[in-house]
C-alpha cells in the first residue's frame, strides 16, 4: 500500500480528528505547550476563576430561563415560583445571583492585578483593551439581568439608569424613549432587556472573552516581575522560566477553584442576600410604577460609578464624568510610559498612588450606598477628583520629573479643582469644604511633590534579569 | 492570460460600488430592526386620558392618579400652603415657570395651576425619573425651618416647592412638569386632554 509522505497521521481517533481540526495543535497551543511564568502568585487565580463564574453563570441562567416569563405581569410571580415550587429552583436562582455579584468580586480582582503588575503595558495593551470592554458588556449584563424580577429595585433602578441618556442634549427625551419601547418603563422595556441579557450580551461577552485569550496567548503571560520570560529561552526555544499551563497551571488554579467554591457555596447558602448587597429587600416587593423606594441604591459593583455621576451636580456633566471613569481605563497603556512593568521594582510614589486609587474606588463605592446628604455628596466629589486624578498621576510617574516641572503640575492640577471650590464657596458648609480640600490635596502632594525633594521615594528600583521566585 | 492586463482603475471603481451598494443593504436591512424598538402601536394607543373628581381630596391632601403608568398628583393645597409658594420664590431656579416645556400655558403662573388650591403635576423628578417623596409639613424639621413644604427626592436629593418648583442647585434643572389637563364642571378633573385636545 502507498503511503503518503505528506500527511504524518498518528493512528485513531484523534488522528482521524486531527486530520480535519487542528484539535491536538489547539491543546498545545493554549495548554500543553503554551508557557506560563513559572512565578505566578495568589492574583494569577482570578482569570481562570471569572471564565469559572462565566460558565457557573450560563448554565445557572440557561436554567432560569426555562421557567422565568419574561412578561410585566408574570415576570415577579414566576420569580417567586422558582423560588418555592420549583425543584431545586431557589438553588439555581440564588446560584445566578450570587455568581453575579462574584463575578465582579473576582473582574476587579483581576483588574486590580493587571494594575499591580503592570499587565496593560506593552505588548499587552490589546489584552487590557479587551478586558475593559470585557467590564463593560459585563456592567451591561449585569443591569439587563437586574430589572427581569420586575421588582421595587429592578424597576426604579433601571428607571434611573435609562433617564441617564435623558440628560444628553436634543436626542435625550427620544433615545430614551427608544431605549424603552414605550414611554415608560413597561412590559416592552422587560421584553428586550430580557432578549439582550440572555443572548446578545452574553454572545458578545463569550466572544469578547476569545479575543482576550487568544491575544494573551500570542503575546504570552505577564508575571509578578513584569520580566519578559520570552527573552531568555534554552536551546529547544521554550523559556527558561516558562512551564507549561497543563498540568502546572491548570492543577494550580483548581486549587483556587477549591476555595473560591467554598466561599461561593457559603454565601449561596447561608447570605444570599449578602445582608442587602446582592439582593435587596425592596426587591421582593412587586414594581409599582407609582412609589419609588425611599432609597435606591444601585447593586454594589456600580456604586463606584454611581458616586462619580453624583459628585457632579449637573445632571449631562454628571453622565459624562460617569462614563468617562469607565473610558480612562482604556488609556492607561498609553498614560504610563513608565518602562518597569511590576509594581515590585516601582517607586514609592507609584506605589502609594495606586494604593490611594484602590482606597478611593472602595470609598466611592460606600458612599454610593448612602443618602444623598451634602456630606456624602462632598466626599463623592473629593474621592471622584482622586480617582480621576489617579490617571494624570499614572502618567506624571512615567519618567522622573524635574523639580520645577513637579511643583508646576501640582499646582496647576491642584489650582483646577480649588478654582472650582471657590466658585461654589458657601460660608454655611466652608468647614467641611475647606477640610475634604486635603484629601485630593495631600494625595497629590506625597505623589508629586515629595519625590522632587526626596529623590529616593520617587525613583524606580532595578528590575533582575530572570523571574525571582 | 486572464491576469494579463488587469485595469486596476475599473477593478477599484468596481469594489468601491459594490462597497457603496453591500452598504446601502446593510442600512436598509438596520432600519426596521431599529425602528421596531420604538414604541409600538399598541403603546401609543395605550395613553387615553383619565379622569379623576378632586371633591374627594382633603385640604393638604396629595393623591396618586395613574395616568399613562405615570403617578398624576393632585394636592388640594391649604391658604397657608399657597402664601407659602411667594415665599421660597427667590430660592428657586425658575420660580417664574419660563421654561415652557414644563408646562401648558394656562399653568404659567404662580400657582402652576389652573386653580390656585388644586396642583395637578407629573409626580416624576426631572432629574432621573425617581417619584420623589411627599413633605408637606410647614417647617419639616428634617427639611429645615424654612421650609414651605414640598417635595423631595429620595434618590438625588432634589426638593420641589408645593408647585413643583425645584430649588436652587439641585441635581434637577427643571421644574417638574404639569400635564396638560382640565376641568369638565367645577370638580372633575381630567389629565391627558385639555381645550386643545389629547396631549401627544
Amino acid at each position: 500500500m502507498a503511503s503518503n509522505p505528506d500527511t504524518k497521521i498518528q493512528g485513531g481517533v484523534l488522528g482521524w480528528v486531527d486530520a480535519r481540526f487542528p484539535l491536538s495543535q489547539m491543546w498545545n497551543e493554549h495548554l500543553a505547550q503554551y508557557y506560563a511564568p513559572k512565578n505566578f502568585n495568589f492574583w494569577y487565580f482570578f482569570g481562570s476563576l471569572a471564565l469559572l463564574v462565566l460558565v457557573i453563570q450560563v448554565v445557572s441562567g440557561i436554567f432560569l430561563t426555562m421557567f422565568y416569563k419574561p412578561d410585566a405581569e408574570l415576570a415577579f410571580a414566576s420569580v417567586e415560583y422558582i423560588m418555592r415550587d420549583v425543584e431545586w429552583g431557589w438553588l439555581i436562582r440564588y446560584m445566578h445571583s450570587t455568581g453575579a455579584s462574584m463575578f465582579f468580586v473576582v473582574v476587579y480582582l483581576h483588574m486590580f492585578r493587571a494594575l499591580l503588575y503592570g499587565s496593560y503595558k506593552k505588548p499587552r495593551e490589546l489584552i487590557w483593551i479587551f478586558g475593559v470592554l470585557i467590564y463593560l458588556v459585563l456592567m451591561a449584563e449585569a443591569f439587563a439581568g437586574y430589572l427581569l424580577p420586575w421588582g421595587q429595585m429592578s424597576y426604579w433602578g433601571a428607571q434611573v439608569i435609562v433617564n441617564l441618556f435623558q440628560t444628553i442634549p436634543y436626542i435625550g427625551p427620544d433615545l430614551v424613549t427608544w431605549i424603552r419601547g414605550d414611554f415608560l418603563l413597561s412590559d416592552a422595556t422587560l421584553n428586550r432587556f430580557f432578549a439582550l441579557h440572555v443572548i446578545a450580551l452574553p454572545l458578545v461577552l463569550i466572544m469578547l472573552v476569545a479575543a482576550h485569550i487568544i491575544a494573551l496567548h500570542e503575546v504570552g503571560s505577564n508575571n509578578p516581575d513584569g520580566i519578559n520570560i520570552k527573552d531568555h529561552k534554552d536551546e529547544n526555544g521554550i523559556p527558561k522560566d516558562g512551564i507549561p499551563f497543563h498540568p502546572y497551571y491548570s492543577v494550580k488554579d483548581l486549587v483556587g477553584v477549591g476555595v473560591f467554591l467554598m466561599v461561593f457555596a457559603v454565601i449561596m447558602f447561608f447570605f444570599p442576600t449578602g445582608g442587602g448587597l446582592f439582593l435587596k429587600a425592596d426587591n421582593m416587593i412587586p414594581a409599582d410604577p407609582l412609589v419609588t423606594p425611599d432609597l435606591i441604591p444601585p447593586v454594589w459593583y456600580f456604586t463606584s460609578m454611581y458616586s462619580v455621576l453624583r459628585s457632579v451636580p449637573d445632571p449631562f456633566l454628571g453622565v459624562m464624568a460617569m462614563g468617562a471613569a469607565v473610558v480612562m481605563l482604556f488609556f492607561i497603556p498609553w498614560l504610563d510610559r513608565n518602562p518597569v512593568l511590576s509594581m515590585r521594582y516601582r517607586s514609592f510614589a507609584a506605589k502609594f498612588n495606586l494604593a490611594v486609587f484602590v482606597v478611593a474606588f472602595v470609598i466611592l463605592g460606600w458612599l454610593g450606598l448612602q443618602q444623598a446628604t451634602s456630606e456624602v455628596s462632598e466626599m463623592s466629589l473629593r474621592f471622584s477628583t482622586v480617582y480621576f486624578a489617579f490617571f494624570f498621576v499614572l502618567w506624571f510617574l512615567s519618567k522622573e520629573r524635574s523639580m520645577v516641572f513637579s511643583l508646576i503640575a501640582f499646582a496647576v492640577v491642584v489650582g483646577i479643582y480649588s478654582f472650582y471650590d471657590i466658585l461654589r464657596f458657601d460660608p454655611d458648609s466652608a468647614g467641611l469644604l475647606m477640610w475634604s480640600w486635603l484629601i485630593p490635596t495631600v494625595y497629590l502632594f506625597v505623589t508629586m511633590v515629595v519625590p522632587a525633594f526626596a529623590r529616593g521615594l520617587g525613583r524606580d528600583r532595578a528590575v533582575p534579569e530572570r523571574v525571582t521566585s | 492570460m486572464a491576469n494579463q492586463g488587469v485595469n486596476r482603475g475599473r477593478r477599484r471603481f468596481l469594489v468601491a460600488a459594490t462597497s457603496v451598494v453591500g452598504g446601502a443593504g446593510v442600512a436598509a436591512v438596520a432600519a426596521p430592526f431599529l425602528a421596531s424598538l420604538q414604541p409600538s402601536a399598541r403603546a401609543q394607543a395605550a395613553g387615553a386620558p383619565v379622569e379623576f373628581d378632586v371633591a374627594a381630596v382633603e385640604p393638604g391632601q396629595r393623591v396618586s392618579v395613574e395616568w399613562r403608568g405615570q403617578p398624576i398628583w393632585v394636592v388640594r393645597r391649604t391658604d397657608e400652603m399657597v402664601a407659602g409658594l411667594a415665599e421660597v420664590a427667590d430660592r428657586l431656579r425658575d420660580p417664574d415657570s419660563e421654561v415652557e416645556s414644563q408646562q401648558p400655558e394656562y399653568a404659567q403662573n404662580e400657582y402652576r395651576s389652573r386653580k390656585p388650591e388644586i396642583l395637578v403635576v407629573i409626580g416624576i423628578c426631572t432629574h432621573l425619573g425617581c417619584s420623589p417623596s411627599y413633605r408637606p409639613e410647614i417647617g419639616d424639621p428634617e427639611m429645615g425651618s424654612d421650609w414651605q413644604g414640598g417635595w423631595l427626592c429620595g434618590c438625588h436629593g432634589s426638593r420641589f416647592d408645593l408647585a413643583g418648583r425645584v430649588y436652587r442647585n439641585m441635581p434637577a434643572a427643571t421644574n417638574l412638569v404639569i400635564p396638560r389637563h382640565m376641568y369638565r364642571n367645577d370638580t372633575l378633573l381630567v389629565i391627558g386632554e385639555d381645550e386643545d385636545g389629547e396631549a401627544i
